[in-house]
């Protein structure tokens, strides 16, 4: 059985249901991405994978155990969490924030040891932030923030990382700069979740896809094996082609135009 | 960042900058009091205070220093720390500076509370009583009414606001209500004053404080991060709701207990986290240091309201009101640009 698995989940705020009957299988040490349209139940999900919502019914177990009934700061060792939308606290700076990251490292009588510096610091350099350490996080541009929170994710060093839309305030050479930084946080043997909009991206980078709509699991696999043109139109109400990705090989959507006949591109 | 220090397995990571703003501030706390209980219509050279407290001065000493002016400069210290601790700790909560019990209708629950009681000829136990009560009834209020699908800071405000205003009302409808001599010392009350505070008036704060200081300690990191949003706390492992839990009650109690012993002082819990953060230069709420300056700022405002026009005694209310709408109106100001 995979470390981190939700089974037969009722998600809601309150009276809402978000998703029933969800049963999800995160596989150990793969790079798992989540598409869906926008209010599906994307964040919910990961939000439940994470202990943030406590399932109606159903339970997500980690190594075996039901996640809620683990210690918060062991689970926050083994498993972390860069939610879609965080409050930058006045005044604070990169540095400081990237180090409130190893909060669950740290004990009354141990709250600044030598592997905390380490992690602080590697986790600035892999997200390209170490020159701006200094730097008050609100005075930053959107995608230069969504970095320093990914450096404070990172510098939990978890085996397990979800991340709620990491690349969605980033301009196209961050995003990839970003999903390479994920796709080498995978080679070195983590497990990443991520939620991402843009499709061929996601298929581009992940080894697992889960596609939802309305809450529900429509088709998970394999990005070459998921991805069809029925699918996405059944998914995202979008007709489409698919080809291979030049650069990966991995399926590449094409939206279909909307008039076929317009004047060809001059070379 | 500083230097960390490290022995063996332990290891801290000191704010030399918070050290030495909170011993700064412990300074001019003990250097305030002094003032305060030396000086006046019949001065106490500082070297006899000491004597006075154990009860080997002279008479006269004895009587000025332990039951007048050292029981109201504890008091004013104690409030002021109580004021403090409880407006950094809904600060924190709601991220907002006017995220004040003394704004959102903490304080004047604990008022209406005491008003009530003076009103109905109470007790001085039967006020503090009325105090506590009120306090807690409007919190329960206010939170009750803010609550969709949990609290959100800017709803709580706005809610507080509300309460505090329909509070205000019912005070001066009670006053209306109340014989004459009742309505003048409920109204005095009201002003918020360390005017005759006896020990008996300092003792349940400093018990108060003693017993929640160090829950404050325990949530002050937590609540930190929590200013992060609920979900980036939970995320690094920290039990939100317990903490909130325990940060609301400790807030509530202190800003019960405080008015308790003054009435209704504003400003202090409003003003003090802000001054303390600015003077630490750390970033979001500091808990230690908000307590440290409350005391300094009632202890300052106290004097000053004794002194400044004397011999006419101001009520120390009056003063960090006035103090203090100038100082918001400068905050509003500087938000606007
Ligand atoms: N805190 C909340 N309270 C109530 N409803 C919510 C809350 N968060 C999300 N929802 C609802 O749950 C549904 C799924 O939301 P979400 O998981 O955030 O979607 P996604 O991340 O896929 O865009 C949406 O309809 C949204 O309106
Ligand atoms: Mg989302």
């Amino acid at each position: 059985m995979a470390r981190l698995t939700g089974s037969d989940l009722t998600l809601a705020y309150e009276q809402r249901v978000v998703a029933s009957s969800l049963n999800v299988e995160i596989p150990d040490e793969s790079f798992t991405v989540i598409i869906g349209p926008n209010a599906c139940g994307k964040s919910t999900l990961l939000r439940a994978l994470a202990r943030m919502l406590r399932p109606k019914t159903g339970a997500v177990h980690l190594d075996g155990s039901v996640i809620t009934s683990l210690p918060s700061k062991e689970v926050a060792r083994r498993l972390g969490l860069l939610p879609q939308t965080s409050i930058v606290p006045d005044g604070i700076t990169v540095a400081d924030l990237v180090a409130r990251g190893r909060y669950p490292h740290q004990r009354l009588m141990r709250q600044w040891s030598k592997a905390d510096e380490v992690a602080v610091a590697s986790a600035m350099a892999a997200t390209d932030v170490t020159s701006l350490s200094e730097r008050i996080v609100d005075e930053l541009s959107g995608g230069q923030r969504q970095r320093v929170w990914l450096a404070m994710a990172l510098a939990q060093e978890t085996p397990i990382l979800l991340l709620d839309e990491p690349t969605t305030y980033l301009d196209i050479s961050h995003q990839i700069e970003v999903l390479d930084l994920c796709a080498d946080l995978h080679e070195q043997g983590r497990t990443m979740v991520a939620v991402l909009h843009d499709l061929n991206q996601a298929c581009r980078y992940a080894t697992h896809l889960i596609v939802m709509r309305d809450g529900v699991l429509v088709a998970e696999g394999e990005p070459a094996a998921v991805m069809t043109p029925d699918l996405v139109e059944q998914v995202f109400d979008l007709r489409c082609e698919i080809i291979a990705d030049p650069q990966s090989g991995t399926p590449l959507i094409v939206p279909e135009a909307r008039r076929r006949a317009r004047t060809p591109v001059a070379h | 960042m500083t230097t960390p220090v490290r022995v063996g397995p332990y290891s801290m990571r000191p704010a030399p900058r918070a050290l030495v703003v909170s011993l700064a501030l412990v300074a001019a706390s003990v250097a305030l009091a002094l003032v305060a209980i030396s000086t006046g219509e019949f001065t106490v050279p500082v070297a006899d205070i000491v004597t006075a407290l154990f009860g080997q001065g002279t008479p006269v000493a004895e009587l000025i220093v332990s039951q007048l002016r050292a029981p109201r400069v504890v008091t004013g210290l104690a409030v002021g720390a109580a004021f403090g601790l409880s407006g950094a700790i809904f600060q924190s909560l709601t991220r907002n500076p006017l995220g004040s019990p003394d704004f959102i209708g903490f304080t004047a629950g604990a008022a209406t509370g005491g008003v009530l009681a003076v009103v109905m000829g109470g007790t001085a136990v039967q006020i503090a009583a009325g105090s506590m009560f009120g306090c807690v009834i409007s919190a329960v209020l206010v939170y009750a009414l803010a609550f969709r699908r949990g609290v959100q800071g800017y709803r709580l405000v706005l809610v507080g606001i509300g309460v505090n205003a329909v509070l205000l009302a019912a005070d001066n409808y009670l006053l209306t209500k109340a014989n004459i001599n009742d309505a003048a010392n409920a109204g005095a009350w009201l002003n918020g004053s360390l005017s005759g505070r006896g020990w008996d008036h300092a003792l349940p704060v400093a018990i108060a404080l003693a017993v929640l200081v160090p829950v404050c300690c325990a949530v002050s990191r937590p609540l930190r991060m929590m200013e992060m949003g609920d979900d980036a706390a939970r995320a690094v492992g920290i039990r939100v709701e317990p903490v909130r839990a325990a940060a609301i009650v400790a807030g509530v109690l202190l800003c019960g207990v405080a008015t308790a012993a003054a009435g209704p002082v504003m400003f202090v819990a409003m003003a003090a986290p802000q001054l303390a953060r600015r003077l630490t230069r750390s970033p979001g709420v500091t808990l230690i240091a908000s307590a440290l300056t409350g005391a300094v700022l009632l202890t300052a405002a106290d004097l000053a309201a004794q002194r400044l026009l004397a011999p006419t005694q101001l009520p120390v209310g009056v003063l960090t009101a006035a103090i203090g709408g100038t100082y918001l109106a400068l905050l509003l100001r500087k938000d606007r640009r």
